[in-house]
Protein backbone atom coordinates (compact mmCIF):
# COMPACT_ATOMS: atom_id res chain seq x y z
CA UNK A 1 0.00 0.00 0.00
CA UNK A 2 1.19 3.51 -0.61
CA UNK A 3 0.09 7.15 -0.62
CA UNK A 4 -1.17 8.69 -3.81
CA UNK A 5 -2.79 11.84 -5.10
CA UNK A 6 -5.93 11.77 -7.20
CA UNK A 7 -5.08 13.55 -10.45
CA UNK A 8 -8.03 12.66 -12.65
CA UNK A 9 -10.72 10.22 -13.72
CA UNK A 10 -11.20 7.56 -16.35
CA UNK A 11 -14.54 7.05 -18.08
CA UNK A 12 -15.37 3.69 -19.60
CA UNK A 13 -18.73 2.52 -20.91
CA UNK A 14 -17.89 -0.96 -22.08
CA UNK A 15 -16.27 -2.68 -19.14
CA UNK A 16 -16.27 -5.80 -17.04
CA UNK A 17 -19.57 -6.23 -15.20
CA UNK A 18 -17.66 -6.24 -11.91
CA UNK A 19 -16.65 -2.64 -12.57
CA UNK A 20 -20.20 -1.41 -13.21
CA UNK A 21 -21.04 1.57 -11.02
CA UNK A 22 -17.48 1.95 -9.75
CA UNK A 23 -15.48 5.15 -10.05
CA UNK A 24 -12.12 4.86 -11.78
CA UNK A 25 -9.53 7.35 -10.55
CA UNK A 26 -6.14 8.31 -11.91
CA UNK A 27 -3.78 8.21 -8.96
CA UNK A 28 -0.15 9.30 -8.94
CA UNK A 29 2.06 7.85 -6.27
CA UNK A 30 3.45 10.75 -4.20
CA UNK A 31 5.63 12.59 -4.63
CA UNK A 32 6.38 11.87 -8.29
CA UNK A 33 5.76 8.20 -8.89
CA UNK A 34 3.93 6.27 -11.60
CA UNK A 35 0.25 6.80 -12.42
CA UNK A 36 -2.23 3.95 -12.00
CA UNK A 37 -5.95 3.63 -12.55
CA UNK A 38 -7.50 2.69 -9.22
CA UNK A 39 -11.07 1.72 -8.35
CA UNK A 40 -12.54 4.01 -5.70
CA UNK A 41 -13.86 2.30 -2.58
CA UNK A 42 -14.33 5.36 -0.34
CA UNK A 43 -15.60 8.27 -2.44
CA UNK A 44 -12.32 10.12 -2.95
CA UNK A 45 -12.19 13.23 -5.11
CA UNK A 46 -9.84 15.36 -7.15
CA UNK A 47 -6.64 16.50 -5.47
CA UNK A 48 -7.07 14.37 -2.38
CA UNK A 49 -4.27 12.37 -0.87
CA UNK A 50 -5.34 8.76 -0.64
CA UNK A 51 -4.19 5.38 0.49
CA UNK A 52 -3.81 2.97 -2.42
CA UNK A 53 -3.84 -0.80 -2.09
CA UNK A 54 -2.15 -2.79 -4.86
CA UNK A 55 -2.26 -6.40 -5.85
CA UNK A 56 -4.85 -9.08 -5.43
CA UNK A 57 -5.83 -7.63 -2.08
CA UNK A 58 -7.14 -4.50 -3.80
CA UNK A 59 -10.28 -6.37 -4.79
CA UNK A 60 -10.93 -7.40 -1.18
CA UNK A 61 -12.15 -3.85 -0.52
CA UNK A 62 -15.29 -4.66 -2.51
CA UNK A 63 -16.11 -8.06 -1.03
CA UNK A 64 -18.39 -9.91 -1.47
CA UNK A 65 -18.52 -8.43 -4.99
CA UNK A 66 -15.88 -9.68 -7.43
CA UNK A 67 -14.20 -6.58 -8.79
CA UNK A 68 -11.31 -7.29 -11.19
CA UNK A 69 -8.81 -4.71 -10.02
CA UNK A 70 -5.26 -4.71 -8.76
CA UNK A 71 -5.35 -1.11 -7.49
CA UNK A 72 -7.96 0.39 -5.16
CA UNK A 73 -8.36 3.60 -3.20
CA UNK A 74 -9.13 2.30 0.28
CA UNK A 75 -8.79 5.43 2.44
CA UNK A 76 -8.65 9.22 2.27
CA UNK A 77 -5.65 10.51 4.19
CA UNK A 78 -6.25 13.28 6.74
CA UNK A 79 -2.75 13.73 8.12
CA UNK A 80 0.63 12.07 7.96
CA UNK A 81 3.27 12.45 10.64
CA UNK A 82 6.80 12.13 9.33
CA UNK A 83 8.93 11.52 12.36
CA UNK A 84 7.19 13.51 15.08
CA UNK A 85 6.25 16.42 12.82
CA UNK A 86 2.90 16.54 11.05
CA UNK A 87 3.28 16.78 7.29
CA UNK A 88 1.12 18.96 5.07
CA UNK A 89 -0.61 17.00 2.34
CA UNK A 90 -2.52 19.21 -0.03
CA UNK A 91 -1.63 21.52 -2.89
CA UNK A 92 1.42 23.24 -1.40
CA UNK A 93 3.45 20.16 -0.59
CA UNK A 94 2.40 17.09 -2.53
CA UNK A 95 4.24 18.03 -5.68
CA UNK A 96 7.50 18.42 -3.86
CA UNK A 97 6.92 15.49 -1.56
CA UNK A 98 7.50 15.51 2.18
CA UNK A 99 10.13 18.19 1.88
CA UNK A 100 9.24 19.69 5.23
CA UNK A 101 9.83 16.47 7.14
CA UNK A 102 12.91 15.80 9.20
CA UNK A 103 14.07 13.14 6.73
CA UNK A 104 13.43 15.08 3.57
CA UNK A 105 16.34 13.39 1.83
CA UNK A 106 14.54 10.06 2.16
CA UNK A 107 11.43 11.16 0.34
CA UNK A 108 11.85 8.56 -2.38
CA UNK A 109 11.08 5.88 0.14
CA UNK A 110 7.58 7.14 0.76
CA UNK B 1 -4.86 -1.00 -13.31
CA UNK B 2 -3.04 0.39 -16.29
CA UNK B 3 -3.92 2.23 -19.46
CA UNK B 4 -2.95 0.72 -22.79
CA UNK B 5 -3.52 0.86 -26.52
CA UNK B 6 -4.06 -2.22 -28.63
CA UNK B 7 -1.32 -2.57 -31.20
CA UNK B 8 -1.61 -6.16 -32.34
CA UNK B 9 -2.95 -9.65 -31.95
CA UNK B 10 -1.42 -12.97 -30.96
CA UNK B 11 -2.41 -16.25 -32.56
CA UNK B 12 -1.59 -19.49 -30.78
CA UNK B 13 -2.83 -22.89 -31.85
CA UNK B 14 -1.28 -25.09 -29.20
CA UNK B 15 -2.21 -23.63 -25.86
CA UNK B 16 -3.71 -24.43 -22.53
CA UNK B 17 -7.25 -25.72 -23.13
CA UNK B 18 -8.61 -23.10 -20.77
CA UNK B 19 -7.35 -20.39 -23.12
CA UNK B 20 -9.30 -21.75 -26.06
CA UNK B 21 -11.71 -19.20 -27.50
CA UNK B 22 -9.99 -16.32 -25.78
CA UNK B 23 -8.60 -13.45 -27.83
CA UNK B 24 -5.02 -12.46 -27.05
CA UNK B 25 -4.07 -8.86 -27.81
CA UNK B 26 -0.78 -7.00 -27.66
CA UNK B 27 -1.18 -3.80 -25.68
CA UNK B 28 1.30 -0.94 -25.57
CA UNK B 29 1.24 0.83 -22.22
CA UNK B 30 0.35 4.53 -22.39
CA UNK B 31 0.30 7.46 -19.99
CA UNK B 32 -2.88 9.48 -19.21
CA UNK B 33 -2.08 11.84 -22.11
CA UNK B 34 -2.03 8.95 -24.55
CA UNK B 35 1.71 8.91 -25.12
CA UNK B 36 3.43 5.56 -25.46
CA UNK B 37 5.33 4.26 -22.48
CA UNK B 38 7.94 1.58 -22.30
CA UNK B 39 6.78 -2.00 -22.41
CA UNK B 40 3.85 -3.99 -23.67
CA UNK B 41 1.55 -6.72 -22.42
CA UNK B 42 -0.17 -9.67 -24.00
CA UNK B 43 -3.61 -9.60 -22.42
CA UNK B 44 -6.77 -11.67 -22.70
CA UNK B 45 -9.64 -9.63 -24.10
CA UNK B 46 -12.91 -9.81 -22.14
CA UNK B 47 -14.69 -6.75 -23.58
CA UNK B 48 -14.29 -7.21 -27.37
CA UNK B 49 -11.78 -4.41 -27.77
CA UNK B 50 -10.42 -3.55 -31.20
CA UNK B 51 -7.25 -2.37 -32.90
CA UNK B 52 -5.90 1.00 -31.67
CA UNK B 53 -8.51 1.29 -28.92
CA UNK B 54 -7.54 2.66 -25.51
CA UNK B 55 -8.18 0.03 -22.88
CA UNK B 56 -8.04 -0.64 -19.19
CA UNK B 57 -5.70 -3.48 -18.20
CA UNK B 58 -5.66 -5.47 -15.02
CA UNK B 59 -2.53 -7.37 -14.11
CA UNK B 60 -1.61 -10.14 -11.72
CA UNK B 61 -3.91 -12.61 -10.05
CA UNK B 62 -6.76 -10.09 -10.12
CA UNK B 63 -6.92 -10.69 -13.87
CA UNK B 64 -8.51 -14.04 -13.11
CA UNK B 65 -11.51 -12.19 -11.68
CA UNK B 66 -12.33 -10.76 -15.10
CA UNK B 67 -15.36 -12.16 -16.90
CA UNK B 68 -14.73 -15.71 -18.12
CA UNK B 69 -11.22 -15.91 -16.69
CA UNK B 70 -11.96 -17.82 -13.51
CA UNK B 71 -9.43 -20.63 -13.01
CA UNK B 72 -7.62 -19.84 -16.23
CA UNK B 73 -3.86 -19.33 -16.58
CA UNK B 74 -4.14 -15.58 -17.12
CA UNK B 75 -2.21 -12.76 -15.50
CA UNK B 76 -3.23 -9.83 -17.70
CA UNK B 77 -6.74 -9.04 -18.90
CA UNK B 78 -8.48 -6.21 -20.72
CA UNK B 79 -11.45 -5.22 -18.56
CA UNK B 80 -12.62 -1.96 -20.10
CA UNK B 81 -12.60 0.24 -23.17
CA UNK B 82 -11.63 3.78 -22.24
CA UNK B 83 -13.92 6.55 -23.49
CA UNK B 84 -12.22 9.46 -21.81
CA UNK B 85 -9.36 10.27 -19.46
CA UNK B 86 -9.71 13.59 -17.66
CA UNK B 87 -6.97 15.15 -15.59
CA UNK B 88 -7.55 17.83 -12.99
Amino acid sequence: MYLGKVIGRVVSTIKDQGLDGRTLLLVRRVPNGPVVVAVDAVGAGAGETVYVCRGREASFAFKPADVPTEASVVAIVDTVAWGDRPMALQEDSTDSGPAGGPDADKKDEL
Amino acid sequence: MLLGRIVGTVVATRKDPRLEGKKLLICRLIDPDGNDEKGYLVAVDTVHAGFREKVLLVQGSSARMAYGCKDTPVDAAIVGIVDQVSQD
